[in-house]
């Protein structure tokens, strides 16, 4: 098993933009104009998802069956009021975007950290124990990796039916077999390290040795692995609920607002594009600054 | 090949389908009656007393499981709530035309990523080193169930030269086709592009420079060989996620394949249909990696032949 998983990994190249010159060393603001753009979009979603609540112009579920399905500003049809005109319902397109961002972003960002934490924690009992504990831990890996996640939950949620906290902990279990792989070798080759060594002989706990020595000196990848495994996340739940299994009415999130969308294509447009393109955006930002993020912190993809 | 290369590996297969089956299993029986689960409301209670010796449930849980275990490597997953066939049946139907798209998808991405990435790891830092970046960027962060909308927005929409949806003559098969195989093309250029740097920057091909082999000889028949491991790594592990992508893509576009029928089952809860198709995905997947570990071992006699043989 263990040999499987280190022959099937060791010769992909780890990084395509090993050869991209090294950023390490230079200041923040030293970063590429896409970068900024990138990070001054996330910026934006971010205060989005923060505050939707406050920046709403109506109640995201308020309907209005009079005004249905009105465009956006640009047209002469449009509403007063409505920049980005209504849904088949009379809902207030802004209102429900800035809702479905809050909801989607706080599901990746949620899921994101859940799964960061648990398989960073099982790499680290990996690595740790090693011996069967190693062995069930990689094996779950291997198991994890071997099975397309989408379909894994497609099956949970027929088996057990669809709710919040289950398709939250999905989620969740989408990308920690990324961390438990990277955190046991990290943790594997940090023990070694002097620094390691020094607080074991002075006779620290293993979790004095892992929370306040190790875990901070490998920090970095984690955190890399973080922004990659993000946009990740929001594609997963995005095409979830965009095929309607995933978050459900009269809650909203981007990729259900694009579901409902495109039943309009032929007259509203704009519905399932809007939402797309936030979605879109999204992840390419998150794309470009996890691997700017990454060419920087890693010396070895130098 | 060395044997015990092969038998590790084919075990590594076995293990992992055997893993998939118990998962389902248990997953079954913390959730009710599978007699309930699995089969339609309007059975009679004859077809229902059957499965229940079938499945014994009146016996022991460790009995109940060899029998579930036996049922399913005979195929038989029990019965689809819609029309009461037998789920295997349903399933078979769907996959040849979920292959079709697979297969279609596969030679487009091959043909489109390996050189476009050869190209960008040669003339690096040329235009085409950062199209091919930019586009393997654009296929990594665009959902494609956004593309696929896209595609139908300016094509069928818009221009009218290709139809919307559904499945029959090979216009209907353009923008699936696409959609699934612009993620998928990226990576392997991406991968390709990073092999090729690696390979080519190696003395002996500075050698076969000096001794006036011609630049196209270098690439492909010096180069290109020794890239191809990793290339075939990537097109393994991509595997998984073009199966989750063809779910949504079918869905997109109202292709008629097993992804289609899959997230009908969910949203039904035809628990037959998606044990059934779980299961199945589970053997494609586990094939596939057994396939590209021996391709692997084929390739790269380091890796067939184990550490004594280096």
């Amino acid at each position: 098993m263990r040999m499987s998983a280190e022959t099937t990994s060791a010769p992909v190249p780890a990084d395509p933009n090993a050869d991209a010159p090294a950023p390490r060393g230079e200041p923040f603001w030293r970063m590429p104009a896409l970068v900024w753009l990138a990070a001054g979009f996330l910026v934006l979603v971010a205060l989005i998802a923060t505050f939707a609540q406050v920046l709403t112009p109506f109640a995201y579920e308020d309907t209005n069956l009079l005004y249905r399905l009105k465009p956006p500003f640009w047209s002469p049809l449009s509403m007063e009021g409505h920049v980005l005109g209504t849904d088949k319902l009379g809902r207030d397109l802004l209102s429900r975007l800035l809702v479905a961002t809050q909801v989607s972003i706080a599901l990746a960002l949620l899921g994101t950290l859940i799964g960061a934490v648990l398989g960073t924690a099982l790499g680290i009992l990996a690595a740790h124990y090693g011996g069967i504990v190693d062995e069930i831990v990689m094996m779950l890996v291997d198991w994890q990796a071997a099975m397309p996640f989408l379909i894994i939950a497609l099956a949970v949620l027929a088996f057990f039916g669809n709710n919040f906290y289950l398709f939250l902990a999905l989620m969740g279990l989408a990308g920690w077999e990324t961390y438990a792989r990277l955190t046991r070798g990290l943790v594997l080759s940090a023990r070694e390290q002097g620094y390691a060594l020094a607080v074991r002989a002075l006779g620290a706990r293993p979790w004095r040795l892992y929370t306040r020595h190790i875990l901070p000196n490998v920090i970095g990848p984690l955190i890399v692995q973080l922004t990659l495994n993000f946009p990740q996340t929001i594609l997963l739940e995005t095409s979830l609920s965009f095929l309607g299994l995933g978050i459900q009415p009269p809650l909203t999130s981007l990729g259900q607002m694009l579901g409902e969308g495109r039943d309009y294509l032929l007259t509203s447009w704009w519905l399932a594009v809007i939402p797309g393109a936030v979605i879109f955006i999204t992840t390419l930002s998150m794309s470009l600054f996890g691997d700017w993020l990454r060419t920087r912190l890693d010396p070895t993809q130098r | 090949m060395n044997l015990r290369y092969v038998v590790t590996k084919l075990l590594r297969a076995i293990f992992t389908l055997w893993l998939v089956v118990s998962f389902v299993f248990i997953v079954l029986r913390i959730t009710g009656d599978p007699t309930e689960q699995l089969l339609p409301d309007d059975v009679g209670e004859q077809t229902r007393d059957y499965y229940r010796t079938l499945w014994g449930l009146d016996r022991p849980i460790w009995e109940q499981y060899l029998l579930y275990f036996k049922a399913a490597v005979q195929g038989d997953f029990g019965v689809s709530f819609r029309n009461s066939e037998p789920a295997l049946d349903l399933i078979w139907q769907r996959v040849p035309k979920t292959l079709e798209l697979g297969l279609a998808t596969f030679a487009t991405a091959l043909a489109l990523g390996v050189p476009l990435g050869v190209m960008a790891a040669v003339w690096r830092d040329s235009w085409i080193d950062r199209l091919t970046m930019s586009f393997a960027v654009f296929g990594f962060s665009m959902p494609n169930f956004f593309l696929g909308i896209l595609l139908i927005l300016l094509f069928a929409m818009n221009l009218r030269i290709l139809p919307s949806s559904g499945y029959g003559s090979w216009e209907h098969m353009v923008m699936p086709v696409f959609t699934l195989a612009t993620a998928f093309a990226g990576a392997i250029a991406r991968f390709t592009r990073s092999a090729m740097l690696d390979v080519l920057s190696r003395d002996y091909i500075r050698t076969a420079e000096a001794e006036g082999a011609s630049l196209r000889r270098r690439v492909w028949l010096h180069a290109f060989p020794n890239a191809a491991v990793p290339v075939v790594t990537i097109i393994g592990f991509s595997l998984g996620g073009m199966i989750g992508g063809a779910v949504v893509t079918e869905n997109v576009f109202a292709w008629p394949g097993v992804g289609r029928l899959l997230t009908s089952s969910v949203a039904d809860r035809d628990l037959a249909i998606v044990q059934g198709i779980v299961v199945l995905v589970a053997i494609t997947m586990v094939t596939a990696n057994f396939l590209v570990d021996l391709a692997y071992g084929w390739l790269d006699p380091r890796i067939r032949l184990g550490p004594r043989g280096q």
